[in-house]
């Protein structure tokens, strides 16, 4: 036992003086951005009222153009399916160059590393936009937009999980002479599976809502009818697609984490 | 194997190897040889540079100096090429069993052809030819596991996982097997149960074997010969039937 009785430590430790300053400074900008951010109680409580009268309009819905409505959320999760689909097939040789265990070359590594950064840090409204400037107004554009903001995402998770694998087996893999492709195939891919099928359904959940973006600016899906809805004071008509957007979402997620939990369990 | 001219040259010959990583030197100056079916206990305290040693001899770590034969040839500066084609031959259990983690145990002795072979047959056992698939069946059962063929290695007990290891080197006919620490992580029954067959394997198909060990008892039951590795350089080789349980402990002091 040590001789000297141990003490307990203060309740409260008194922050650095370099922390203090920190702390103040986060905590004027907070201040300045509330101003900055335009919040306004008048406008709030001016706004009050016509937000309760909005949502008394939604109701009840108008479920009339159900049909038309299924043909559009169709053709939206079909956006955020293929988008996903071509994304996660493009991912997956990117991957394998933007990886420090599989690249053939630094240089390439860090070219794809850039790649896939750019794809990621441009929002998808902005790709979006892009795209209907380019192959025009339609779910072409949005596909592809889901396309790009998939492999931005899958990319660099797929690089990770590749990064993450064991060491071990690729020794012993070496050890035997087996090729950089031969470790790769049969080493590489199966241990990181679980993780690229994870982020697969992660994409694809997160595909499904930005699809529902996509159309405000003309790039396909259920979108743009929710704009016109909205912009024609059908208000009944727009709750009965926010519904339906959000039926959408719930079954696309459920499905999703059912198969996750299938395939993680195995 | 039967008797040929490269018989006549030891299956390992290692020849004043030096590796140094960054200031430390940790084989300084290593030669030493394994003959054809010979059994030879590498021992030595953490750090004295066995493993080093070991993977220095097929390049998984690349020696600074000295020469290094397999099986008759020089590996210095071959091309990654004929590097594989030296490697096909020779067996290299880890202390950690190595395996490919959510495939069976049929796939990852298939995995031992991959030297030979480059094509997806030697990936995954669906891919694989009638023949390897019955080979690889035949390795398992060599090592008492025919019956997790099927299974997930993952599934695996240690011990297992190890003697599938050991199937997998055995897929690749080998004339010399590298062991490095086999039994570390295993627990003393699973241990004598892998060192046995090890040793076994090696005397029936007359394969080399090069194994390391804290086991003391290990290496006088298992081995033809004892090397001993003191900081880098060697400081004993005897044949074990002229060296005592104390020699061995004296070793160490
Ligand atoms: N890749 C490496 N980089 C730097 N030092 C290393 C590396 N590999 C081994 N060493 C050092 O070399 C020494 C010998 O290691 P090793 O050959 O593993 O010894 P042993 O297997 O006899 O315990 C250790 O001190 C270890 O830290
Ligand atoms: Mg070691």
């Amino acid at each position: 036992m040590s001789s000297q009785p141990a003490s307990l430590p203060p309740r409260i430790s008194m922050p650095h003086p370099v922390h203090t300053v920190l702390y103040l400074i986060i905590i004027a900008f907070a201040v300045t951005s509330l101003r900055g951010a335009g919040i306004s109680f008048d406008d709030l409580s001016d706004g009050f009222p016509e937000m309760l009268r909005l949502i008394d309009e939604m109701f009840p819905p108008d479920y009339s153009r159900l049909e038309r409505i299924g043909g559009l959320l169709l053709e939206t999760f079909q956006m955020a399916f293929a988008g996903t689909l071509i994304g996660v097939l493009v991912s997956f040789p990117l991957a394998a160059f933007a990886s420090r265990r599989t690249a053939p070359h630094v240089i390439v590594y860090h070219a794809t590393r850039g790649l896939i950064s750019l794809f990621r840090t441009i929002p998808d409204l902005v790709w979006a936009l892009f795209f209907v400037a380019t192959v025009g107004i339609g779910p072409f554009a949005g596909t592809l937009t889901l396309a790009v903001d998939t492999i931005g995402f899958c990319g660099r998770f797929f690089a990770e999980a590749m990064e993450e694998t064991d060491k071990g087996p690729q020794e012993a893999l070496t050890a035997l002479g087996a090729s950089r492709a031969g470790i790769f195939f049969s080493y590489i891919v199966p241990a990181s599976m679980p993780s690229f099928v994870n982020t697969s359904l992660f994409s694809l959940e997160k595909a499904v809502r930005s699809s529902v973006v996509l159309g405000l600016v003309g790039a396909g899906g259920i979108g743009v009818e929710l704009k016109v809805s909205m912009d024609l004071f059908q208000y009944a008509e727009a709750s009965m697609i926010i519904i339906s957007i959000f039926a959408l979402v719930l079954i696309v997620e459920q499905i999703s984490s059912a198969i996750r939990k299938r395939i993680l369990d195995a | 194997m039967p008797d040929s001219p490269s018989n006549l040259e030891p299956a390992l010959q290692v020849e004043n190897l030096h590796k140094r990583f960054g200031e430390l030197h940790i084989l300084k100056g290593v030669s030493l040889s394994v003959a054809h079916g010979e059994r030879v206990a590498l021992l030595g305290s953490n750090g004295s540079g066995k493993s080093t040693l070991l993977r220095s001899s097929l390049r998984l770590i690349e020696p600074d100096e000295g020469e290094v034969r397999v099986l008759g040839k020089s590996v210095r500066g071959l091309s990654f090429r004929k590097l594989r084609a030296v490697r096909s031959s020779v067996g290299f259990i880890f202390q950690k069993h190595n395996l490919v983690p959510r495939l069976s145990a049929l796939s990852n002795v298939i995995h031992g052809t991959q030297g030979r072979s480059g094509c997806p047959g030697s990936w995954f056992q669906m891919f694989a030819s009638q023949k390897t698939r019955q080979d690889a069946l035949d390795c398992l059962s060599e090592v008492a596991l025919e019956h997790v063929a099927g299974r997930y290695v993952h599934n695996l007990s240690g011990g297992q996982s190890q003697r599938v290891a050991i199937a997998r080197a055995l897929m690749q006919n080998p004339e010399m097997i590298f062991a490095d620490e086999p039994v570390a992580s295993l627990d003393p029954e699973a241990g004598l149960q892998v060192m046995e067959l090890l040793s076994r394997l090696a005397t029936q198909k007359k394969i080399s074997l090069l194994f390391t060990t804290h086991h003391l008892e290990h290496a006088l039951q298992y081995s033809d010969r004892v090397i001993g590795l003191i900081k880098g350089k060697i400081e004993l080789s005897e044949q074990t039937k002229d060296l005592s349980l104390s020699d061995l402990r004296g070793f160490y002091e």
